[in-house]
């Protein structure tokens, strides 16, 4: 009797031990964050109040061009990588949960208001898939279909309210919305001749305006997401003043548009200019000369400083822009193939990849000094969990 | 001078023969896909063709938003159809004249190295 009470005792407490442990384990995902490492096909799981790196993880497959969106527990990371794989990641365990190659030739995705779903915007087979974001099954194929049975590229893949994916055809130069509100099939809206080879798109920070970017064309395309039953109309028609633009040696992201002071600044095509736009009536509110073309115009969250990187070959320096005077007030140069920014949340920090040096550098966008540095191999991408809360990425 | 003006006029035949015989074989080289940049050269186009170029084509060169660029995609295509292409761009498409940076004679071996295939930038 007294030995089967001793040895109950016993049990309870290692069982209290070994959870008091696992209670000393626990930690919050608000703080994390997935660095991709392109050439290697790794990922490293980081956290931002420290700045420490809590796990590599490999096998993600080719990873030019990859870029994740969080569920909305900010756990689970989805990676895209470019061979089509999807990848979900459990940030806090440091794990690949599941693994799938969906398509041949995938450029990014996004994840549903309600976070149930995953989409993948397919270059081959041009189109869109969805995927169940607890399993990774997919629950619909929506190819791009124009012409006489072609398939497009499809860009710009981006989520809005209602349960909605929004994207754009590369070739055939359209732009559909795809409702899932009501079912799992989901109900098409399709927009016809929005402009010629729309390269890449965007949700403003509100959800209500999708724009794509016209590699063709001197000029962007809008819908306003509250009336789409007026059309996709054309913004800043001829902001290149009918000048030859110099050649493109990286496209412009419009992920990082960035809405600041009541305006949008973005990455003008071909040219060395910050384009701002006023959010209200989208007319040109000002050009701002820049060191070269810009990749990415990323907004601090308060929206006081523009972060802006450069294509090749001048993609060694990242300049600040401050929203008030219109200036740049600052230019760094922390060495070749600057590739990706990304803020923390409440924008204390910025996190940058710079590839050929093997480092993510990491500043005070306050001081504008270098915080730290942390070694990775060839970092491109660097996106952080706080996303999980934002329409459109 | 002196000494080889002196010299029998079938040498000096003999030495403007073999001069004219060197010219034609570094004129034959100059022109000749044989040649090749510099190695510490060959390892920049490579990084080049793989981060940069891949960026639209792919890291792996099966293609992106620009086509795919493997030996299979390639067989059929005329070399110097190809070194034009990235040496000039392809005027309504993105793709941009790369000669502000990389010479005919890189440009014909990059369409060589990628013909062959295989290719690791490490």
């Amino acid at each position: 009797m007294i030995v089967k009470y001793i040895i109950r005792i016993f049990i309870f407490t290692t069982t209290l031990i070994a959870s008091s442990a696992s209670f000393a384990d626990m930690r919050g995902s608000g703080d994390l964050g997935i660095i991709i490492e392109r050439a290697s096909g790794s990922i490293q799981i980081i956290e931002t109040t420290n700045r420490t790196k809590l796990f590599n993880i490999d096998g993600l497959g080719d990873l030019s061009h990859a870029s994740v969106v969080f569920s909305r527990d900010q756990r689970y990371g989805f990676v895209f990588g470019r061979d089509g794989g999807l990848t979900k990641v459990d940030v806090l365990a440091g794990k690949i949960v599941k693994r799938v190659v969906q398509g041949g030739n995938a450029i990014g995705g996004a994840i549903s208001q309600d976070g149930k779903l995953v989409a993948v915007s397919n270059y081959e087979p041009g189109g869109v898939r969805v995927f169940d974001s607890q399993t990774l099954e997919m629950v619909a194929d929506i190819p791009a279909k124009y012409g006489n049975g072609l398939l497009s590229k499809t860009v710009g893949l981006v989520d809005a309210p209602g349960n909605k994916f929004i994207f754009s055809l590369y070739d055939a130069g359209e732009t559909w919305i795809a409702d899932f509100s009501a079912s799992n099939t989901p109900k098409i809206t399709k927009f016809k001749d929005i402009g010629d080879q729309p390269y890449d798109g965007l949700i403003t920070p509100d959800a209500r305006y999708y724009v794509a970017g016209l590699f063709g064309e001197d000029g962007l395309a809008m819908l306003d997401l509250w009336h789409p039953e007026k059309g996709v109309k054309r913004i800043l028609d001829g902001y290149g003043r009918g000048e030859e633009p110099l050649p493109v040696y990286k496209m412009p992201h419009l992920e990082g548009w960035a809405a600041a002071g009541g305006n949008l600044f973005l990455p003008a095509i071909g040219r060395h200019e910050v384009l701002v736009v006023s959010a209200s009536n989208w007319k040109e509110v000002a050009r701002i000369p820049v060191h070269g073309q810009p990749v990415f115009a990323m907004a601090r969250p308060d929206g006081r400083q523009i972060w802006v990187n450069f294509a090749h070959p001048k993609n060694d320096v990242l300049q600040v822009i401050d929203v008030d005077s219109m200036s740049i007030i600052k230019t760094f140069k922390p060495g070749r193939a600057i590739l990706h920014m990304e803020f923390t949340p409440r924008g204390e920090q910025i996190w940058v990849s710079v590839r050929d040096r093997n480092v993510v550098e990491v500043y005070d966008t306050e001081t504008l000094k270098k915080i730290t540095e942390l070694p990775a191999n060839t970092p491109s991408g660097i996106f952080l969990t706080a996303r999980a809360s934002r329409m459109g990425l | 001078m002196m000494k080889i003006s002196s010299q029998s006029p079938a040498h000096n035949t003999l030495i403007g023969v073999s001069f004219v015989l060197f010219m034609l074989s570094v004129g034959y080289s100059a022109n000749s896909a044989e040649q090749k940049p510099e190695p510490k050269r060959q390892r920049e186009l490579i990084h080049l063709l793989v981060q940069d170029c891949g960026s639209c084509h792919g890291l792996t060169l099966k293609g992106g938003l620009g086509p795919a660029l493997l030996p299979q995609d390639l067989k059929d295509k005329d070399s110097e159809f190809l070194a034009d292409v990235i040496l000039e761009g392809v005027p309504g498409t993105p793709m941009p004249p790369w000669n502000v940076e990389i010479t005919e004679l890189e440009a014909k071996w990059l369409v060589q190295r990628m013909k062959e295939g295989g290719i690791d930038d490490r």
